[in-house]
């Protein structure tokens, strides 16, 4: 293979990722629970640990099932947290995720005997690898780069989870209370929508890594909401985001030598500052014309 | 045992630093944090602890090795750029609270990872000390290192201390504060600058993912336990004192562990048993408090209905015509006779269900509530009379005997109710 295949590849991978992780960092950004989506993308690490120890593999689909589990364990956890405990939100994310991560740790250094699996593998995992990872089916066909394969397959299922529940997931995002009246059953679909995100922090964690899969949730979204409000234009400039970010950043890694996943945040970092030096309320003076907003209120 | 002897006695003096230098860290980390969980910004915590990491890099590169100094001053400073853009978002986009830290946190991150593995490709032989940033080595502070982190926390204890009046403004009402002339800007800079140096320190030990559990946990956890702020603080440190010294133990006794999730693991039990056990607000007792309240409103529904009967003339109600009034309350009904019993205020014979004469009296007086609290609502508040059902059914649970006699003052002791039935009172039956 060439370069050229390579980088089209890596440049591909990266851009399916950032897009599906993006769609769903949408709805998240409108539901104002980004922060949930940082800790769902902690909280999986001790399913993806036990996954891994039953079935010996990275690749198997007790992972995903496990990492599945637990971010759906961490969603009912912060609820329980604040609505039985009465702990305030922020808090309870703090200490859902902490804790489910802190476990996660502590299993890797349980079973590391027996467990190739390393935690930064997990936190920022390489996604420059990607092109001799390859999918060679039992009689020896070559299919192409496995990672490649997880992307599109995640890609296609995010798509596919947001057309066919458009309706209800805008709705719930922007009255809940309206569309329980209606019939939506606004938990389940809250529920599936962190399913998907465990979903995509797993079928993503071995390239981009646990943590940088929460800065394609959240900042290409963020940079889009600098620009517009409507929810179909906040979807097509997060997509194009995540595709640029893909490229700039494969390039920019490349030229410095360093991990192409980082790169791709610190691209959308770029983004983002830019935007907000663009967009926000400048020059100072004229501060004041919008409210800031009261911290996580719900 | 053995193992738990040697370690408590402290006879190793390595064991006695680490036990030293956690104390310190915890107690700084949990002071400053209880602060920030009580003003609602417990998350900054976690932005700043993701944000050091390029700022670790940059000393790292200035210095050439793992020098403290250089690494503090950089981590320190790329912390502080996280919360200034952090506030400045806030106050100059639309942008909510949680997705501006979330991106904040997640884009120093990246780039503090294209950072390190840039100089992980370099090839400098110190820099594999660097990774211990990211996941904490509490074993692996070095005594040198020891003076200045704990120095730091003293410094951050000390400043906390010194002028805890200001700070406990900026928390609960720094509009107050400001009104009385306190500079509530300067305030909340120093606060900030103690929340990044905390941050700093403690990420030696614990780790960037895991340091919001030390700022977050401690605090929340005391906040079950007490209302009041000093003692708020002294339970937050005793419990992240407690966790540091049960987590390093983890870890001597076996070493493969490593010391930063055993800590944070020790806090999360405590909180969560906390959150269950607090005599004040815990999950049990407030479970409790739900079900004794339950009991007594079906109690006071079930005397009203006998007092009720009484009025029309019937002493006495069967089981079934009780049954017939509440549906589907079988085992309730049940109960409450089987207490009311026990107390004396209701008889039962063969024929049925009736009042003692004690029971009668307070019958009446949820009866008299009842109806004096419609008549407030109608008079006073000029609400509907087909209105004021509801809230008397509540109501007539609540009013303590002070309020009670407040009502009938103010009401100049009315005889009907706005559904033209008569308020009973004692002189009136007796």
């Amino acid at each position: 293979m060439t370069l050229d295949t390579n980088a089209l590849l890596i440049i591909l991978t990266g851009a399916l990722i950032a897009i599906s992780c993006g769609f769903l960092g949408v709805f998240l950004l409108l539901r104002k629970m980004s922060m949930t989506g940082d800790a769902i993308s902690h909280a999986v690490l001790p399913g993806i640990v036990i996954g891994f120890f039953v079935s010996g593999s990275q690749r198997s689909l007790e992972v995903i099932i496990g990492a599945g589990l637990l971010g759906i364990l961490s969603t009912l956890m912060i609820d329980a947290l604040r609505k039985k405990a009465k702990v305030q939100l922020d808090a309870s994310i703090g200490i859902t995720f902490t804790l489910l991560f802190a476990i996660g740790i502590i299993l890797i250094n349980l079973f590391a005997y027996k467990v190739d699996l390393d935690q930064e593998c997990v936190l920022y995992g390489e996604i420059a690898y990607l092109p001799i990872d390859l999918w060679i089916t039992p009689s020896g066909l070559n299919l192409g780069p496995r990672i490649t394969w997880l992307a599109g397959l995640n890609f296609f299922l995010v798509t596919g989870f947001i057309y066919l529940l458009f309706k209800e997931l805008s709705l719930t995002s922007f009255d809940e209370h309206f569309s329980s009246a209606i019939g939506i059953p606004a938990k389940g679909i809250n529920l599936a929508l962190m399913s998907m995100v465990s979903y995509t922090t797993v079928s993503s964690f071995e390239s981009v890594g646990a943590i940088l899969v929460v800065a394609l949730l959240v900042v290409p979204p963020s940079t889009a909401y600098l620009w517009t409000k409507s929810l179909i234009p906040l979807l097509r400039l997060t997509a194009a985001l995540g595709i640029l970010i893909a490229i700039l950043g494969y390039y920019l890694a490349y030229w410095i030598d360093s991990s192409i996943a980082g790169m791709m945040v610190a691209v959308a970092g770029a983004f983002f500052f830019g935007s907000a030096l663009i967009k926000g309320n400048w020059p100072l003076g004229l501060r004041g014309t919008s409210k800031p907003s009261p911290a996580f209120d719900s | 045992m053995e193992d738990f002897l040697y370690f408590f006695t402290f006879q190793d003096p390595s064991i006695t630093w680490v036990v030293l230098g956690i104390t310190l860290l915890g107690i700084g980390s949990a002071y400053v944090g209880t602060f920030s969980f009580l003003d609602k910004k417990a998350l900054l915590g976690d932005a700043i602890s993701h944000a050091v990491l390029p700022g670790i890099c940059l000393g790292f590169v200035l210095a050439g090795e793992k020098d403290p100094r250089y690494i503090v001053t950089g981590a320190f400073l790329s912390g502080a750029l996280a919360t200034f853009l952090s506030s400045w978002l806030k106050q100059n986009t639309k942008l909510s609270e949680d997705s501006i830290i979330a991106s904040i946190l997640s884009v120093f991150f990246g780039i503090g990872i294209v950072a390190l593995t840039a100089i992980q490709k370099s090839g400098n032989p110190e820099v594999a000390g660097l990774n211990s940033f990211i996941f904490g080595n509490a074993i692996g502070i070095a005594e040198a290192d020891l003076f200045l982190y704990g120095g730091l926390s003293l410094a951050i204890l000390l400043v906390l201390s010194l002028f805890l009046k200001e700070f406990r403004l900026m928390v609960f009402d720094p509009g107050f504060g400001k009104a009385i002339g306190f500079p509530m800007k300067g305030i909340r800079f120093v606060f900030n600058v103690l929340l990044i140096l905390a941050v700093v320190i403690g990420i030696q030990a614990i780790g960037v993912v895991l340091m919001a559990a030390l700022l977050i946990t401690p605090g929340a956890a005391a906040r079950f336990w007490t209302d009041r702020l000093q003692p708020l603080l002294l339970l937050a440190a005793f419990f992240s004192i407690l966790s540091g010294i049960l987590g390093t133990y983890i870890s001597f006794v076996l070493p493969q562990m490593p010391t930063g999730p055993w800590v944070v693991v020790f806090l999360s039990l405590i909180a969560l048993l906390s959150f269950i056990f607090s005599p004040k607000s815990g999950v049990i007792r407030r479970f409790l408090a739900r079900r004794s309240y339950l009991n007594k409103t079906h109690r006071d529904h079930l005397m009203k209905a006998l007092f009720k009967a009484k009025e029309a003339n019937r002493e006495v109600l069967s089981l079934e015509e009780i049954h017939a009034l509440y549906p589907f309350h079988k085992k309730e009904i049940a109960h409450s006779l089987q207490v009311l019993t026990k107390q004396g205020l209701v008889l039962q014979d063969s024929q049925g269900v009736r009042l003692s004469p004690q029971g009668t009296s307070d019958a009446m007086r949820i009866v008299r509530l009842h109806r004096l609290w419609e008549v407030y609502l109608n008079e006073s508040m000029n609400i509907a009379p087909d209105h004021v059902h509801e809230s008397a059914e509540q109501m007539e649970h609540l009013l303590t005997p002070e309020l009670e006699a407040l009502l009938e003052q103010r009401l100049n002791y009315p005889t009907l109710d706005p559904h033209q039935e008569t308020i009973p009172r004692e002189s009136h039956d007796a």
